[in-house]
């Protein structure tokens, strides 16, 4: 059991990974299901829902953290998600400005 | 480098420990260069997302991809690509673990199976809109969703062929330091993968179910 | 024979493709220079082909150059593959040139259809296939023997890096020979290259070989990033990194992040094209503004892909020939990971005129001009670098010279360009054709010839013969002048680019300038052609097989010249910046190591040829719709790809005898080296040993 012990963790922290993306996951799907509000709510709420399980798998499953080992990483993801923010950000409001000056 | 002589630092969640500092430092370089390329493909993604974005309403007078989606398919395609990512880190459990590669197998096959389930789910669901005249060919829209959807599915394809090619190295190799590695990288690939689903289900099936 | 059988054999080919075919049949100019140009691309390889079998060089080129895994290799070899692929850039844009001099009033020797492929195959070739393997050619060479590396981090992907570069460049040479080339300019704009407009093979070739450079410089941009990262030899902290690394770093960054785009934007075109969707296409819900959004996310970031590297030449030649620390080096560092971010938020300038509202474009405006301030901290920084230096003006030096003075003009001719009422009036004329020549030219192809000509006794063991790089330096400078300047007079007059006829006779003596200056330029290049020839016929009198003959400060300067495959026999200590420099002002240079270990290397391999011809082949059935050879060569590619994850023992040990013997022989040649001081660097005296103190 000895061998066992720092894998112990390891296992505890993919089974809360596992789980909390269900529960996540359910609510989006319930909400959407369920109809349990307008649209344009559900909408905004299962964005921040599926940020949050985002999250959660970069957590549990990729191991990101901000212990001294995993910063590079780390620093790769946040550099990425600016670059990713700027590019999709920029392009949709220059194309949405196209085309409400389209219309 | 900062670093190097620090035993610890290690690829993120996954030590395997007792190499040499200069493994190790190899061990962290490759794994790493495998992080810069998902991030490129997450790019990739990124821009697929916003063109399907752009082009939602480009119908072109055939029904919008939304129309056909199904509730339950992806829900079900959801469940399978989420269990597979946790069967997955049984994989990287038992590889740290220094299991026998009978549960290494064991725990792929799992992730396979499951990986297989979702292709197959997502093979279905094109196929009932390419049945209903909801080709890529119709429209803009038609054309995003399917190369959006359709590039993850592919990846997903390359993932399943990749546990293959995992499963006969290792029945070659046992587990030496390059399949670790592969592993390794394997893991990071799969994972990154539901992720991307994450977003696909939220903002494709999700937002087209509301509608 | 039987049109299915031709059909699934050779797909939509006819022999009227060939330019020679069409040539003989419809004998106008532009057709024969078109089978002209095939003849002598087919006899150029030949004679290559025939020049190595005849020396008997086969064996020794596939086991010593193509299958090397060593990242100067690989350096050398991007860099021969840019000298290919410039010879036919610039005769191009020299044609282009005697055009539109030709043609006021009157039709010129070009049929507009075969001008159209001219500027676009130049603009590709010259972005694509010279300077991108310039810098992935120099940043290989010199980047890792800065930092103190044996290698690269992952040397089988820099060997498919360089074969999917040279298998892009052989498609575009493979479209003057059969068939044609695109002609939707370099930027391959729909509606240009949609099947509606151009169905034929063109903008087929321009996809692949656009994707094949695209991937290839995002795997050699993983590469950079991560040897920078990670393979720094110890106490080689960030502020101590040279700045030709810095920029490597962040060149390489924007490599992995804008390199998607491209191929995003070329792999949906192919979707339009081979699939019948209707991403970019007239009809059916396509809008071909996505692409002009999506080919600039990566077109921007692009243009400082290309400069940056320059940048970093320019500091370090500035320094060595200037005898002083580069003044103010953070700032530099600083500067140029501003412009490496800024960088991506900025791509809509070149799009100003798509119709979105004023807002939209004073914003992307006012963040273009802000570029404009790292990149003028730099220009300062490199002049107070020379002050009160003990400058030398050698060619690397000269270029450099000519850089500081002419991007000046061009960042500002960038700024009137990022007002975007100015904009209006420019959009798409021969200025800015010239504002793009005037930062291209001095700010990325003469910091490449000057970073080629400072490395290059380090690459060969001798120095370049001066006189013919000062001839080089004045035929390229004063060609870009008379070439460019006056473009920007005509684009300010109305001349439109991309324009095979035009009516004002008001334009002809500057269109004439302009051709002179085209002539000039080709001058330039041979000169490079010429001053190479006379230093290898010279090499015994310009030899420096020491290692240092610009008395320079980085690593890269502390071995010998060539470097050993392993590049250093221990890995160095790095206690300063310009560590090298350190050492020699404390006598701690040229002493051997303590002890001598055996140091693994990777083995060479084929696996990376046989991949990237394989693709580049397979290609080449996707543009003719040879689906056969498309399918055969995809999978042998793939199999290649994945035979060496199989494959074990890659490595090999150089024993610790032999390199202690080699390291010894080299350290008894700098002990017999008589030092120089810096009057006598251009003498045959010059051993690559430097007097210190002087």
């Amino acid at each position: 059991m000895n061998r066992l012990r720092p894998v112990l963790g390891d296992l505890l922290t993919y089974a809360l990974g596992y789980a909390l993306a269900l529960a996540l996951t359910f609510t989006a799907f319930a909400l959407v299901y369920f109809r349990l509000a307008a649209p344009q709510t559900i909408f905004a709420i299962i964005l921040v829902l599926g940020l949050a399980q985002i999250i959660v798998h970069m957590r549990c499953f990729l191991h990101l953290s901000l212990q001294r080992s995993a910063r590079a990483d780390l620093m790769l993801v946040l550099f990425s998600s600016l670059i990713i923010a700027l590019m999709v950000g920029g392009t949709l409001v220059v194309l949405f400005n196209l085309r409400a000056r389209m219309m | 480098m900062a670093g190097v002589n620090e035993p610890e630092l290690l690829h993120a969640g996954l030590n395997l420990a007792n190499h040499p500092s200069e493994k190790q430092a190899q061990v962290e370089s490759d794994v790493f260069g495998f992080w810069v390329f998902l991030m490129s493909d997450a790019i990739l993604f990124a821009l697929l997302f916003v063109v399907y974005g752009t082009m939602l309403d480009a119908t072109a007078g055939v029904p919008a991809p939304h129309t056909d989606f199904k509730f339950s398919s992806s829900f079900l395609e959801t469940l399978a690509l989420l269990s597979s990512s946790f069967a997955y880190g049984m994989v990287s459990l038992n590889l740290k673990l220094g299991a026998s590669r009978r549960w290494i197998w064991g725990w792929l096959g799992v992730t396979f199976l499951l990986g297989a389930w979702f292709l197959r789910l997502e093979i279905g669901d094109f196929t009932d809109m390419v049945a209903h005249g909801e080709t890529a060919q119709a429209s803009g829209a038609l054309s995003s969703f399917f190369v959006l959807v359709g590039t993850h599915g592919l990846h997903v394809t390359c993932g399943l062929i990749w546990i293959v090619i995992m499963a006969v190295q290792l029945a070659i190799h046992d587990i030496d330091e390059r399949v670790k590695i592969n592993l390794i990288r394997l893991g990071l690939f799969w994972h990154f993968l539901d992720v991307v689903w994450v977003a696909i289900f939220t903002i494709v099936y999700l937002r087209g179910l509301l509608a | 024979m039987d049109s299915m059988v031709w059909h699934s054999l050779f797909g939509r080919f006819v022999w009227i493709d060939l330019p020679v075919v069409k040539a003989w049949q419809d004998p106008t100019i532009s057709n024969i220079i078109a089978g002209a140009a095939a003849m002598i691309a087919v006899f150029g390889a030949l004679a290559g082909l025939g020049l190595i079998t005849w020396l008997r060089k086969w064996r020794y080129l596939w086991s010593e150059w193509f299958t090397s895994l060593d990242h100067k290799r690989i350096g050398i070899m991007y860099v021969c593959l840019a000298v290919v692929m410039i010879v036919r850039g610039v005769i191009e844009g020299v044609l282009m040139r005697v055009q539109q001099d030709l043609a006021v009033n009157a039709p010129g020797i070009l049929a507009p259809d075969h001008f159209a492929q001219f500027f676009s195959t130049h603009g590709t070739i010259m972005i694509f296939f010279v300077v991108m393997p310039l810098i992935s050619g120099l940043v290989n060479f010199a980047m890792p023997l800065q930092i103190g590396a044996r290698d690269v981090a992952f040397p089988f992907l820099n060997s498919i890096g360089l074969w999917l570069s040279v298998g892009g460049a052989v498609l575009v040479m493979v479209s003057l020979v059969i068939g044609e080339f695109s002609t939707g300019g370099w930027s391959g704009y729909p509606p240009y290259t949609e099947l509606a407009f151009n169905g034929g093979v063109g903008p087929d070739y321009w996809i692949w070989a656009v994707t094949m450079s695209s991937l290839s410089a995002m795997l050699t941009g993983l590469n950079f990033a991560v040897t920078i990262y990670k393979l720094r030899a110890p106490g080689m902290s960030w502020m101590r990194l040279p700045l030709f690394s810095w920029t490597a770093l962040c060149t390489a960054i924007l490599m992995i992040f804008a390199m998607p785009p491209l191929t995003v934007a070329t792999l949906l075109l192919a979707a339009d094209r081979y699939l019948g969707m209707h991403f970019f296409t007239n009809d059916l819900g396509g809008n071909m503004m996505n692409y002009v959004n999506l080919f600039w996310l990566f077109g921007h970031p692009e243009v400082y892909i290309l400069i940056l590297p320059a940048f970093g030449v320019y500091s370090e030649v500035v320094s060595a020939y200037s005898s002083k620390e580069l003044y103010g080096y953070v700032s530099l560092v600083i500067a140029t990971m501003a412009i490496a971010v800024l960088s991506f938020t900025v791509w809509l300038h070149h799009f100003f005129t798509m119709g979105q509202s004023a807002n939209v474009n004073a914003f992307f405006g006012i963040l273009t001009m802000l570029i404009g301030i790292p990149t003028g901290v730099k220009l300062y920084n490199w002049t107070w670098t020379m002050f009160r230096g003990r400058v030398r003006y050698t060619a690397p030096m000269l270029f450099t010279l000519a850089f500081l003075i002419t991007f000046v003009i061009g960042g500002l001719s960038g700024i009137i360009l990022a007002t975007p009422p100015l904009d209006y009036m420019m959009h798409n004329t021969l200025f800015l054709v010239a504002h793009f020549h005037n930062m291209l030219i001095p700010g990325t192809l003469f910091g490449m010839i000057a970073g080629c000509q400072y490395w290059f006794p380090k690459a060969f063991g001798f120095r370049l013969e001066e006189k013919w790089g000062k001839r080089a330096v004045f035929f390229w400078v004063v060609g870009f002048y008379m070439a460019f300047m006056p473009l920007y007079v005509l684009g300010a007059d109305g001349a439109t680019r991309r324009t095979v006829e035009f009516s004002n006779p008001a334009f002809q003596p500057w269109l004439l300038v302009a051709m002179c200056g085209g002539f000039l330029i080709l001058a330039g290049l041979a000169s490079l052609f010429v001053q190479v020839w006379v230093s290898v016929k010279k090499r015994d009198r310009l030899a420096v097989p020491v290692g240092d003959p610009w008395d320079a400060r980085g690593l890269e300067w502390s071995i010998s010249a060539p470097p050993p495959e392993y590049n250093f026999v221990s890995i160095p200590q790095v206690g300063h910046r310009d560590a090298f420099y350190w050492r020699k002002r404390n006598h701690g240079a040229y002493k051997p190591a303590d002890h001598y270990r055996d140091i693994e290397m990777p083995k060479n391999t084929g696996w990376g040829v046989i991949f990237g011809l394989g693709m580049a082949v397979c290609f080449f059935g996707l543009v003719w719709h040879i689906w056969w050879m498309a399918i055969l060569f995809g999978l042998l590619s793939i199999a290649a790809g994945l035979v060496r994850s199989f494959q074990r023992d890659l490595h090999k040990i150089i024993p610790a005898a032999e390199i202690e013997a080699a390291d010894r022989h080299w350290l008894a040649i700098a002990a017999a080296a008589t030092p120089v001081s810096r009057h006598l660097e251009e003498t045959p005296s010059n051993e690559g040993r430097a007097i210190w103190p002087e």
